[in-house]
């Protein structure tokens, strides 16, 4: 029949295309990898950058990546966690505040990058005065991931069935109790994956990291120092040339932690699945 | 976790969010900048400055900021990069305590009463591909691939190729100097590549080999070939007596007389000590000749 | 008892601090994106900031034409593939592979999702770029290695909307079309696509609103010319890329330009986001 042999066609060209997907993916990482791994050494993990990248490793950068989203989280987490709650539990969601906040974290969140680096510098950096620093980043990095995070927490709470509700009114508990040992609890494993993923996003991010945290290379101790981060470092090193093969170490590195991110996601999300 | 559990460290993190938070906000704003400032009298120096501007200085401000922390242990010199311009707004706004410019300041810059700190001369080179055949240039020749107007190899004696024009952006002090000291009130071709760091055009020199573009001389080793102008080699001898012209200063810049940490910064940079790093690092210093 | 009632009063008010919160950060960066960046457009006129073709703000001239030719450019080439390669993926995991195939290609998908841009950007200029030089001609960075890296990180996005879209058609569409006789294919291309109609289009806009707002990536392969690309291998510059290599410039009128461009993305991100908004409502009221 000849629609038979033209679904084939089809059949083939569909496969095709998932293929040439997968061949991306694949050659990006592989070539990293296949790349990258000769520099990777216990001393560039730990060893700091000497000689402006040349020379040494890569270790206030790990540092600096991890200090930055952690920041990061812990602004973003509680806000938007918060936000969540009292959209779903209050009931919030259907007034005209609830409508005027779901059209801004949709606006945040299609907002690019370089407009919120533009923002944190002007805002952050230079009118609060808090230079090129942790906090400036964190700030900025947290604005940014705050729509995520309402949003995930946001499905895992709507997700908690309501005769946890119910059962707990009925038995004449408040909301705040309800809400701390009952529904934060059964939303955890979503609100989680919600905070993985967006912990991904702050790890990779640059534009906005590199006019607000800086890309001074030295070792953060306090919020208020200036931080590189891994993909700031990566984007310095690739494009003055000062060291292909540490770039490339870099780029190992950053993929390695997102895939180990990505990893924890999954496992967080099968656990909501299995609730 | 248990539940109990699980809710005191909800509200942990809550608060903890919020005293984080309320502490910044209250402590930093211009704890930086004292830092610099109160030394005074202590002979412990302590404390964190930052240097933002030229990506032409910036990898000799790591340089000398590593040999300066490891002299001074208890200090942090940080160095950001963003271009000469942005090193004089930087410093101007007093988000940074020096700024690193490599090209005389112009007369609107003047204007803001900064003090500059001469910390090294170095000349620009216009490199090419090691492959390209050209080996020197006249000014005018230079100026007209510049503008534009000379588009191929073989109208300056290379082979049939179309010029690949490097570029750097508006900000950066390197370009400064090139366009007053090469093209005039003329301005470079539009379709020029642009590329924000003499590192990056210097990559791109190495692995493209029709590119020409303008670097810090510093920079220029073996991976590229510096160009012949006016048959005068790019050298460093040649920069300090005048007779290559195409050079700038390195100057560091802070809005008033340098205190505490500054001081000692900028000390140990103009000293012998400091000025050997210059050279060791390949640009030209004027103090030890 | 009253104590319960003020700890419930003080938690009400605290979560609507939160909720707060999102609100306030956007009327914040509304206020300054357009505070910083309006005086520059009001100055040169917008039809001139928009249209003129002549960047360069040492002169005087403040006109983003090229640039946002230049972000049209790549992104438009940039949807050119991913769009059919994306969609074409997306109707071979909601439909036609099996359950299991399909999962496995969520992860991949995921993981192209997660790879952050700098990375993309450092494999576009080491790998991509000198292809295009060595084999197709010109500098290598150029609209075509942008369109190139831009595709490939938009492609998650197109992806798993068009499938949550298909997946989303109601299953008695796809039964009755079989009952009638028709094969599974002909029910994908008949009944299935066009009553995922609208979410596909969503996932174009989204898809091209998050390659016009990419930054890092472009920066690194694309060449940042100011002049207007006349071909698919010249080099080009993106009102993004614009912001990030002209940043912190000591002239008052050029930072303010830089900022005007960022209130433009801002703008045009707005109404994009608006329009997929109401094009989703009106694709629910078409009784889907």
């Amino acid at each position: 029949m000849a629609t038979k042999g033209k679904e084939k066609i089809v059949t083939v060209l569909f496969w095709l295309s998932a293929l040439i997907i997968i061949a991306i993916l694949l050659g990006i990482i592989g070539y990293i990898v296949v790349k990258g791994i000769s520099v990777i050494s216990w001393d560039f993990i730990t060893q700091p950058p000497s000689r402006a990248g040349k020379e040494g490793g890569i270790s206030t950068t790990i540092i600096s990546t991890i200090y930055l989203t952690l920041v990061s989280l812990l602004l973003a987490v509680p806000l938007g966690v918060g936000a969540a709650l009292y959209l779903e539990e209050y009931g919030r969601k259907n007034t005209r505040f609830g409508y005027v906040l779901k059209l801004t974290a949709e606006t945040l969140a299609g907002i690019p990058s370089i407009v919120y680096g533009l923002f944190g510098f002007v805002f952050f950096v230079i009118f609060l005065n808090m230079g090129w620093s942790i906090l400036s980043g964190g700030l900025t990095l947290a604005i940014m991931i705050l729509p995520t995070i309402t949003r995930t927490a946001q499905e895992a709470i709507i997700a908690v069935p309501q005769e946890y509700r119910s059962n707990s009114f009925a038995l004449g508990a408040t909301k705040w109790y309800t809400i701390k040992r009952l529904i934060l609890p059964a939303a955890a494993p979503g609100i989680v994956t919600g905070i993985i993923l967006s912990a991904g996003r702050a790890v990779g991010e640059s534009a906005a990291v590199i006019l607000t945290a800086g890309s001074s290379l030295g070792m953060p101790l306090s919020v208020t120092d200036p931080a590189r981060t891994m993909a700031v470092h990566l984007y310095m090193l690739a494009m003055e040339g000062i060291s292909m093969e540490r770039a490339f170490g870099t780029a190992l590195v950053i993929i390695v932690l997102i895939i180990f991110i990505n990893y924890l996601a999954n496992l967080s999300l099968r656990k909501v699945a299995r609730q | 976790m248990s539940v109990l559990k699980r809710e005191k460290t909800f509200s942990l993190i809550l608060l903890g969010a919020l005293l984080l938070m309320s502490l910044a906000i209250i402590g930093c704003g211009g704890s930086e900048k004292q830092d610099a400032d109160s030394q005074g009298e202590s002979s412990e120096l302590s404390g964190s400055i930052t240097i933002a501007g030229s990506t032409s200085v910036q990898p000799f401000s790591d340089v000398l900021a590593e040999e300066f922390m490891v002299k001074y242990p208890g200090t942090q010199v940080n160095v950001q990069g963003g271009g000469s311009s942005q090193g004089i707004t930087a410093v101007v706004s007093g988000t940074a305590d020096i700024g690193a410019v490599s090209r005389e300041l112009k007369d609107e810059e003047k204007a803001e009463n900064l003090k500059e700190y001469n910390l090294a001369l170095d000349g620009i080179a216009i490199a090419v591909n090691p492959a390209n055949q050209v080996s020197d240039l006249t000014l005018e020749q230079l100026k007209n691939i510049y503008l534009g107007n000379i588009t191929n190899w073989s109208e300056v004696g290379g082979s049939d190729a179309v010029i690949t024009l490097v570029n750097r952006e508006e900000g950066s002090g390197t370009r400064g100097a090139f366009e007053e000291l090469v093209m005039g009130e003329d301005a470079i071709a539009d379709y020029a590549i642009v590329q924000n760091s003499t590192g990056a055009v210097k990559t791109i020199i190495e692995t493209d080999k029709n590119a020409i573009g303008y670097i810090s001389l510093a920079v220029a080793d073996e991976k590229v070939k510096s160009l012949k102008i006016e048959g005068v080699e790019a050298s460093a001898d040649n920069v300090i007596s005048g007779q290559y012209k195409i050079s700038r200063p390195f100057i560091y810049i802070t809005t008033e007389e340098p205190t505490g940490l500054v001081k000692a910064y900028l000390d140990f940079v103009l000293s012998d000590e400091g000025q050997a790093i210059v050279v060791e690092e390949g640009a030209i210093s004027e103090i030890l000749k | 008892m009253k104590k319960n009632k003020i700890s419930e009063a003080l938690v009400e008010i605290l979560l609507r601090i939160s909720a707060g919160a999102s609100v306030l950060a956007i009327i914040i960066i509304t206020i300054f994106i357009f505070y910083k960046g309006i005086p520059l457009i009001l100055k040169v006129g917008i039809v001139d900031f928009l249209f003129n073709l002549d960047w360069s703000p040492t002169r005087g001239s403040f006109g983003i034409g090229a640039m946002v030719i230049g972000s049209l450019a790549v992104t438009l080439a940039s949807l050119v593939w991913s769009v059919p390669l994306g969609i074409m993926t997306a109707i071979l995991m909601a439909e036609i592979a099996p359950h299991k195939i399909s999962g496995i290609l969520s992860r991949f998908v995921e993981l192209l999702a997660g790879i952050p841009s700098v990375v993309y950007g450092f494999f576009g200029l080491i790998v991509i770029v000198p292809f295009i030089r060595n084999h197709l001609g010109g500098v290598g960075l150029s609209v075509l290695a942008g369109a190139i890296v831009l595709g490939i990180m938009i492609l998650p996005t197109i992806i798993n909307i068009s499938r949550d879209a298909i997946a989303a058609v109601p299953e008695e569409y796809k039964v009755n079309s079989l009952a009638l006789g028709a094969t599974h294919y002909q029910s994908i291309g008949k009944v299935i696509l066009p009553a995922a109609k609208s979410g596909i289009i969503t996932a174009i806009v989204l898809g091209l609103g998050r390659a016009i707002g990419e930054t890092m990536a472009v920066l690194m392969v694309t060449g940042n010319s100011t002049a207007v690309p006349d071909s698919l291998l010249a080099p080009v510059r993106t009102m993004t890329s614009n912001i990030v290599l002209e940043m912190g410039y000591a002239a008052g009128d050029h930072q303010t330009a830089l900022f005007a461009t960022g209130t433009i993305l801002f703008i045009f991100i707005v109404i994009l986001n608006l329009a997929v908004n109401i094009s989703m409502k009106a694709g629910m009221e078409d009784g889907n």
